[in-house]
């Protein structure tokens, strides 16, 4: 197990590597200069001055090796548009309120899709499976984008039961978690019901049935266990989607988070601030799935990472 | 005579006719189906259809209501939503299908060679695959739009075909370098898939009888391999183009996706959205419309396997 989780950790690091130096190559393609507009250029000594603080006068190696040196000790340099903010003050300050709407969206999408898609199984073919079912499609296909200023509309706008926009009190987390949850309970709805469906015709739960435990005994303590199995493997891409896909609803929300200052400092062109995020979201998404990895032999012993691996 | 009949009942029981037969019967996926063809229609015919063109603005008209003039209302410059709604079927269905044009064939052609050939070859393509695949796609597509968008418009790259694309993008309304960073993006997942059932294919009793009667590598991969593998990857690539379309109005919505006028549905939502609270049927609308183009791939794909694979019910 141990000799397992170092050799994943180690199998981390030349994927990390090629994600860095791929960002750090495109924002430094990018043409024209992070100080000035194209239509008003500089004075050329104050250029090469802030060029020179910002060692963006040393060769492309050099500028890579200096940051990832940086970056390995924690520093994610300087933000070019906040000159007095470092990239990591930017991630302390933003990432909490991302990190709290993730989690509340994954709440969401386990408390409604793994109960729906259970039922939906069990109840197979009949109008609720329909419904449910039905219901889960379209969870899938409705976007952020047309849910968020739908429940807006709707909830805080007509009935005026909660807050339009804004992060703080626990009333305008709702819609914002809503709006990120239902499409991704939806795709653990549908993914627990065909799990669950494959496993309930198993013969060890007619055995269950037979030796006479109760019916809800059968579902949870022997079906379920093995039908989350599927279910888990996407929780981890699941966190990172939230993380990312939380990109849109901070913006409709207006929620001061990492996904929201990530879109400003693309229109800004902070390439400090890009090239950092990226490096936590993709470290964020190997990290989930590695533990996604792990949590295999928690819920189902007869996996063996040593084997698989 | 009994030649003939022979011949109609093999034709009829083929695993592509029970197939479609089974794809006829599934109600969503034909509801699916008919919605597409409708949008379809409307986008090839939307000149016709739309009662404005969609760049067509009357500023003393602005956010006008629905009603006569406007059966849907007006923006903020006085343009037709309807005209723009309708007039941005086309942004969508063209990310759609080229974006699953090119992740079809790119993913097909080198999941097979990596998954047919195998060996050292596999190990290499697989590890870049790998990497890309762990790399956050939307993050990465947001970088590539960076790169692209600014590097192609401004001096750093020159060059005729950098020219070429600067202008075909242009020319349509800045969609084309979004279909790229879709394309770049989606096809890891596609290669891998293929490249998977590839390998399993290979050891399979039918590709090694071809083997054994000497069919070489061409007849083997394009007679017995690809077609194997068309079924799993349409249903793949179905279900994979909701995620283009709402990728192409993401981008479009955080402003560096398609450039105004185009009527995308993620600028107009972008648009829309800053009066949600005196005209919240701008940002609504398109939305909507984003949410019934998806939920028609989705239920066709979803027809699509259950019909290919009618053990996956």
């Amino acid at each position: 197990m141990v000799t397992f989780i170092i050799r994943r950790i180690l199998a981390l690091i030349p994927v990390l590597f090629v994600i860095s130096v791929i960002t750090f190559l495109l924002m430094h393609s990018v043409p024209g200069s992070p100080f000035a507009a194209e239509d008003k250029p500089l004075p050329p000594q104050i250029q090469a001055n802030l060029e020179a603080y910002y060692h963006l006068d040393e060769s492309l190696p050099q500028q890579y090796l200096r940051y990832m040196g940086n970056a390995l000790r924690g520093d994610l340099g300087p933000s070019y548009m906040q000159r007095n903010r470092s990239v990591n003050d930017i991630i302390v300050e933003h990432l909490p309120p991302s990190f709290i709407l993730g989690l509340l969206a994954l709440g969401v999408a386990i408390i409604l899709g793994i109960p729906i898609g259970v039922i939906s199984a069990l109840k197979q073919n009949t109008w609720v499976d329909y419904a449910a079912m039905f219901l889960a499609i379209a969870g899938v296909s409705v976007p952020a984008m047309t849910l968020g200023p739908l429940l807006i509309w709707g909830v805080a706008l007509e009935l005026g039961w909660l807050p339009v926009a804004r992060w703080g009190s626990w009333q305008q987390a709702v819609l914002p978690a809503l709006t990120l949850g239902l499409g991704h309970a939806a795709v653990i709805a549908r993914l627990t019901r065909a799990s669950m469906l494959q496993v309930i015709h198993e013969d060890y739960i007619r055995t269950a049935h037979a030796k006479g435990l109760s019916g809800q005994r059968v579902v949870t303590k022997h079906a379920l266990r093995n039908a989350l199995i599927p279910v888990v493997t996407v929780l981890g891409p699941l966190f990172a989607a939230l993380v990312t896909g939380s990109m849109v609803v901070e913006q409709i929300f207006a929620i001061p988070g990492l996904g929201r200052y990530f879109i400003d400092s693309v229109s800004s062109r902070d390439y400090p601030v890009i090239m950092g995020t990226t490096l936590l979201f993709s470290v964020m998404l190997v990290l989930s799935n590695l533990i996604v990895d792990l949590s295999y032999t928690l819920i189902d012993p007869r996996i063996r990472l040593d084997q698989t691996a | 005579m009994t030649s003939v009949v022979v011949q109609k009942s093999s034709v009829s029981n083929s695993p592509q006719r029970r197939a479609l037969r089974r794809l006829f019967r599934h109600k969503a996926a034909v509801a699916g189906g008919v919605i597409l063809v409708a949008l379809l229609f409307i986008a090839i015919f939307a000149p016709l259809l739309a009662p404005y063109a969609y760049d067509e603005g009357d500023l003393l008209a602005n956010y006008a209501p629905p009603g006569e003039r406007f059966l849907l209302g007006a923006d903020f410059l006085g343009r037709d939503l309807l005209s723009r709604l309708i007039y941005g079927t086309r942004i969508s269905l063209t990310v759609a299908f080229l974006g699953a044009f090119f992740s079809f064939t790119v993913g097909l052609t080198y999941g097979v060679i990596a998954g047919y050939y195998g060996g050292r070859l596999d190990s290499l393509m697989m590890r870049i695959v790998d990497v890309l695949y762990a790399f956050p796609s939307l993050l990465f597509i947001i970088l590539l739009m960076i790169t692209f968008k600014t590097g192609f418009g401004g001096s750093a790259i020159q060059g005729p075909v950098f020219e070429f694309i600067t202008r075909l993008d242009a020319r349509m309304g800045g969609v084309f370098l979004i279909i790229v960073g879709i394309s770049v993006t989606s096809w890891v997942g596609m290669a891998r898939l293929t490249r998977g059932m590839a390998l399993a294919l290979r050891k399979s009793d039918f590709i090694q009888a071809a083997v054994a009667l000497g069919a070489n590598d061409s007849r083997i991969i394009f007679k017995h391999l690809v077609p194997s593998l068309v079924g799993p990857l349409l249903v793949r690539v179905t279900l994979s183009i909701p995620g283009f379309i709402a990728t192409e109005a993401f981008l479009s919505f955080i402003g560096i996706g398609a450039t105004p006028p185009t009527p995308s549905w993620g600028i107009m939502i972008a648009e829309g959205f800053k009066v949600m609270r005196s005209h919240p049927h701008l940002a609504i609308y398109p939305g909507l419309a984003l949410a019934m183009v998806m939920l028609a791939f989705n239920f066709l794909g979803d027809g699509l396997r259950d019909a290919l694979d009618p053990h996956s019910k």
